[in-house]
Order: structure tokens, then sequence, then C-alpha cells
């Protein structure tokens, strides 16, 4: 059977070949350039400014006059500029240009009038620098993962809109057959995402819900930003990038669907499990956390199948930069998650709600998952699209090394500082049994600041060093785009020529 | 085959099953709560947030106090909110309805706020605490916030509402100078003293009973 398929495509002068294939998918990515240019310098113009304000709100955590005396510059507007720029200026323009750019690719089709679609991606920019300047000058809503003002927001609609549209004509126009895993994801959270943000908007912002309705909704939104945005670009790009690599298909396409709708099905209902203990109903708070829970199971299939993905090939990691990061993405993804089915615990709860041990588990899911796989999806795309590699691959390793260690020691450190905090502040009889207050009576609640602040500290060495990663990866970007306009052909980028392991990088 | 349709309408139900169940039965079951009229008081709870209050919220909310404030209470024995005497009972629905945004927070890097108010009800600690959180709250990470505060020249009277004779000696202006808090620093202390819940609505009354000792302490038990 296999042969006589086998014998119609030699017949066939229509069926791809590899070189047809290659010729093809060079067109497909030479129609994606301007937008994906666009769209991952923005990113990166973005995570510049989202790591600035994150040093500054870090610094003023352990030391609180720095810069104390500025207004726009205080605590609680550094906060929010900083999760505002990283999310919605460096996360979503970065996951757009992977989004178009695998979905083309996928969909085997060519990207029509790209123009437009840079317009979009301007509009998108406009509405964040809006939404960002609006927060600094003081017009924050304080709405967690929604601080931007209103004014910001239709521009963002439009802008998402013409994004949104053009992933779906690009789908539509496609000529392969099959629908590939990753275009799932891309196409669930393209369509889920203007489904959460405009209920969002309109929900509390608009025509406000009454009282803690808002809380389930801000929740319902924000946690679903992160699982069904975030991660389903960050797997499905995963998804590609892994066996792409690798030159060798998913281990399972079976345990890859099972991953898919089970996420589809869990992942929606985890958010309630910010507001356990929280003023609204505790059937919701309930089924948050059984919902947390059952995530354990696409979380370990979603893990299986890239660890036998990549069983056998784990040497591939030392020559690609692609793979290196990709692979830490996908294992942090599975911690991250883990993580997040534990904390949804009512008993984990109780100590580590309201303490930095969420930050840092907002770190680990939105940093060493999403960011780190982006940052690997990068690395391929770029060559790709300008037809040349990148030019250093000692800034690729520093930035590997920086970010990678940089983020560790983060989420380690916020993780210990977080539980110790949470002990002394909420149970204060378990803080005892573990030796870290005297009686069993709750400490001064300033105690527990205290305690927290050379976790703190350590927090900002950790920024700095991740600063300097995000430093390594902005030269290198800008150096190779003003390069591409001279050169034309470099050699491969790998950390040192690869020895047996075939690495189909091309 | 092309599965496309079926694959959207699956995406579909997903996200509509949680959309149905968390916002929509919520915003059915209690998004209408009516405030508690009481016939003693001859008032309805919660009461109204007072003029000054509502503005002095908005400057709660645009310096992002949220980030380091929660404004929720929970049950005994959940948790040491009450312990810490943040309020004499766990935070119910009824306690937001008239609030247009609601800010109950996910961080206490500082204290819960919700009854602030009531545990602290004196102008003056509050202006100090803001002017430097290191006055009143010595190892505070709290940012000072002195651009809520204006120092000028004494013209004519000095003003009424001048704190520098209360700030310590480091911190005081020039002989003929005053410091005193701005509009916005006015409301926000305002609206810091308006935040108690204090009223017991039906639903507070008998629920929240000493856990007895031999139990120690409860866990899941709602």
């Amino acid at each position: 059977m296999a042969s006589l398929r086998n014998l119609a495509a030699s017949l066939n002068p229509a069926t791809s070949t590899d070189d047809v294939n290659r010729a093809e998918s060079r067109e497909i990515d030479a129609s994606t350039k301007w937008p994906a240019i666009f769209l991952l310098g923005s990113a990166v113009v973005w995570l510049l400014i989202g790591t600035v304000f994150a040093l500054i709100s870090s610094f003023k955590m352990h030391s609180p006059e720095f810069l104390g005396d500025y207004e726009w510059l205080t605590f609680g507007r550094m906060r929010a500029a900083h999760l505002n720029a990283v999310v919605y200026g460096w996360s979503v323009n970065a996951s757009f240009a992977v989004a178009f750019w695998l979905m083309a690719r996928l969909s085997r089709s060519v990207l029509r009038h790209s123009g437009l679609l840079i317009v979009a991606a301007a509009f998108w920019n406009i509405g964040v620098t809006l939404g960002i300047g609006g927060i600094l000058a003081g017009d924050s809503t304080s709405i967690e993962w929604l601080e931007m003002p209103l004014y910001a927001t239709p521009l963002l609609f439009l802008a998402y809109a013409l994004v949104g549209a053009w992933a779906v004509i690009t789908f539509r126009f496609g000529k392969s057959q099959h629908i590939y895993v990753s275009q799932w994801y891309i196409l669930a959270a393209l369509f889920w995402f203007p489904w959460l943000y405009s209920v969002a908007e309109i929900m509390i912002l608009l025509t406000p819900a009454r009282g803690t309705v808002q809380a389930l909704v801000n929740w319902w939104f924000a946690h679903n930003l992160i699982g069904l945005w975030f991660t389903s670009i960050g797997l499905g790009a995963i998804y590609y990038f892994l066996p792409k690599v690798l030159g060798k298909p998913i281990h399972s396409y079976y345990l890859a669907a099972l991953g898919f709708w089970s996420l589809a099905i869990f992942y929606n209902w985890t958010g309630v499990s910010h507001l356990i203990g929280g003023p609204v109903p505790v059937w919701v708070q309930s089924a948050g956390i059984v919902a947390s829970f059952m995530m354990i199971i696409p979380v370990f299939v979603t893990a299986i199948n890239h660890h036998m993905t990549m069983l056998g090939n784990f040497d591939a990691l030392k020559n690609s930069p692609t793979l290196r990061f990709i692979v830490f993405g996908a294992v942090a993804y599975t911690l991250t998650s883990l993580q997040g089915s534990l904390m949804a615990v009512r008993s984990w709860s109780e100590v580590t709600h309201f303490t930095h041990y969420t930050v840092a588990h907002a770190h680990w899911g939105m940093y060493a998952f999403f960011t780190m796989t982006m940052f690997g999806s990068i690395y391929y795309i770029m060559p790709r699209i300008l037809l040349q590699e990148w030019p250093s691959a000692k800034l690729i390793s520093l930035h590997f090394w920086a970010t990678a260690f940089g983020v560790t020691l983060y989420v380690a450190d916020l993780s210990i500082g977080g539980i110790i905090q949470g002990l002394l502040l909420n149970t204060p009889v378990l803080a005892h049994k573990f030796g870290l207050q005297e009686g069993t009576d709750p400490v001064p609640f300033l105690d527990t600041v205290k305690a927290a602040l050379p976790y703190l500290k350590w927090r900002s060495y950790a920024g700095i060093l991740i600063t300097v990663g995000h430093v390594a990866f902005a030269i290198n970007f800008v150096w190779m785009i003003v390069r591409s306009v001279e050169v034309t052909k470099t050699k491969l980028t790998l950390f040192c020529t690869p020895t047996d392991t075939e690495v189909a990088a091309r | 085959m092309n599965r496309a349709p079926l694959i959207f309408l699956s995406i579909f139900f997903a996200l509509a099953l949680s959309w149905t169940g968390i916002v929509l039965v919520n915003q059915i079951s209690y998004g209408s709560l009516q405030p508690v009229y009481d016939e003693n008081d001859g008032k309805a709870y919660p009461l109204q947030t007072p003029g000054l209050a509502a503005r002095g919220k908005l400057v709660y909310q645009d310096l992002g106090c949220i980030s380091c404030h929660s404004q929720q209470v929970r049950r005994l024995g959940y948790g040491s909110d009450i312990a810490r005497g943040w309020g004499e009972r766990q935070s119910v629905a009824h306690d937001y309805i008239r609030e247009d945004r609601v800010l109950l927070g996910t961080m206490r890097t500082g204290p819960d706020l919700r009854n602030i108010g009531a545990r602290q009800a004196d102008h003056t600690w509050h202006y100090l605490h803001l002017y430097d959180p290191q006055i009143t709250s010595a190892g505070s990470n709290m940012p000072p916030h002195r651009f809520l505060f204006e120092t000028r020249k004494v013209i004519g009277q000095p003003s009424p509402k001048a704190i520098q004779d209360k700030l310590p000696e480091k911190y005081r202006p020039k002989a003929g100078y005053e410091i005193v808090p701005t509009e916005r620093g006015e409301s926000l202390v305002e609206y810091l003293l308006s935040l108690k819940d204090t009223y017991a609505y039906p639903e507070t009354k008998n629920v929240y009973v000493e856990p007895a000792p031999e139990a120690g302490k409860e866990g899941e038990k709602k």
C-alpha cells in the first residue's frame, strides 16, 4: 500500500517533493517577513521596557526610598506597568508573530495582504503604549491583568480583530489537508481570547457587575489569558519546533489530541482558585480546585508526548539554540502546571495565597515556560525570514544561560521566601511547628515583611541576571536586522558542530 | 475530511461551559443582591461611600495600592485574618455590592485593609504613615507617599491641616514653612477611614463558632 502511494507520488508532478516543499516554505516564509519583523521588533522593545519596570519595582520592594519622590514611578504603578508591558507588549506581540508564522507554514498558505497585518500590529502597539502611559499617568483601573485604562481598549480590539481575521483567512486558504495539533491550539487561542477579553471589559469596566461577581469575572479572564492564550500559543510552538528541529514526527498524535481536549475542558475553570477563602460562593471555589487538579491529565499527557519525542535525541540540545530554549520551556510548563494544581489545594493555598509564592508561580509560567519558548521560536524564525544566520552564537549562549539561571534562581528564591512569609502570615501554628516563630499566636505583621526581605533582595539579583540575557538577545536581534541589509548568506547558527545527530534545522 | 467545523464547535463549547458556570450562573444567582435595610438604624447596609472617600478610592486605584493590600477577610480557622484583628467577621458578598470597582486583591505584602478604618481611625496616623511609613511602622517596605503632600510657605494663618509639628525632627521643614496633604492625599485618607465592614448581615450571624480545642485546626470544612 505504501509503495503504491510512493509510485503515485513519483508519477504526479504536483505532489510535493523535498525541493518543491522547500521552495514553497521559502515563499511562505518570505510572505511573513515584514509583519513578523515588525511584531518581533516591537516585542523586543517591550521586553526591554518591561525589564526596566521590573527592576525598578523589584528594587523598590526592598529599598522603598529608591526613586521614592516620583509619583509616576511609585511601586503600584511600576508593577502594573511591568505586567502590562511584558504581557501585552512583549508576550502578545511575540505570540502574534509566532502564531502567524506557524499558521502560514502549517496551512501551507502564503500570507495575503501583509500590509494590513502591519497596520494591525501598529494599532496594537499604539494601544499598549497608550495603556501603559495611562497607568503611569494615574489612570490604572486596578483590575489585575486589566490595568490598562478603557481608552486603550478600542485600539486593542481593532488590532485583534484584524489579526484574528487574517489568521482565519490564512487557514482557510491553506492547501494542507489535515490540521496539525499546533493549528488546533492557535485557532482555539485566537477564538478564545476575544471572548475572554470582551466579557471582562464589559462586566468589570463598562457596566460593572455587582459586587464580587466582578472578582469571578476578573480571575476567569486573567487565568484564562494565561491558560487559553499564552499556554495554547506556547504549546503550539513546542509541538511544531520540537519535532521540526529533531527531524522526526511527534511521538503520538493520539496523546496530542488527548492533551489538547483535556486542557480545553479543564483549564478554563481553574481561575477561581485565586479566590479561595474569598467572598465568593464556595461551590465555585471547589469547582476551580477540582479543575486545577484535573489539569494534571493534560500536563502529564503533554509532558510524556514531548519527552518521548525527545528520547534518544538529547544530544541535539548541545547544538540547537531553538531546541534548548524550547525544551527548557516544555519542562517548565510541566513543573509550573503541577505547582499550580498543588496551589489550588485549600490547605496549601491557606499558606501560599497572598504571598510572593504566587509571584514566583506566575514567573515560572509566563517566563520560564512561555517566554523561553518564544525565545526558542524567534531563534528559529528569524533566520528563515531574513535568509541569514544569527550574528553571534556566543550572545545566544549568554542569553540562554543568563535567563535560564536567572529565572531558576528567581523562582526558587521567591518560592522559599513566599512559603516562609505565608507560614508566618497565615498559619502561625504551622510556622511554630517548623521553628519559624516562638509561640503559636500570629507574629506582628512587620515580622512577616522582614522575614521576606532577604528573598526580595535575591529576587533583584536574579532580575539583573535576566536583564543581562535580555540585553544580549536584543543586541543580537538588532545586529541581525542591521546586518541583513548587507550580508546575504552565512553558516548555520549552532553552539557547536553536530556530530552524529541529524539536526534538520533547514 | 475537513474536521474544522467539529473542532471549532468543541472549542466553543469548552469555554462556554466555564463561562456559564463561573460567570453567568453567579451573575444570576447573586448578581442582584440588594442592600439590607435595618429598621433599628433606619439605614440600608452597606452604607454608601461618602463623596470625598469615593474620590479617595480613585487615588487608591491609580496608585496601585492593590499590588500589596487585599480587601477581604477570610473566615475564622482559615488563615489568621481574624486572629490578626483584620476584621470581626469574614467578608461576605454583601459587603461589596455598592462598589463599582471591587478591589479584593491577591497580595499581602502589606496588611489587609478591609477594616482599616475600624482599627486605625486616627487621621494623623495615616498622614504620618503615608508621608513616610518608617515613622509609624519602622522596617516596612511600603514606599513613601510624600507626593501626596506639599511643603509650602506659611502665608497668613497656618493651615489647620498642617502636619509638620507631628513629624519627627528630621522631616521638619524650615521655619515659616508647613507640610499639608494635597487634595488627593486628604481624600485617600478619607477613603481608608471609610473602610469598615462592621455591620452584621443575617448571613454573617452565628457562623463563627470558636473551634473546639480538641478538634484542633479546622482544615477543609466550611
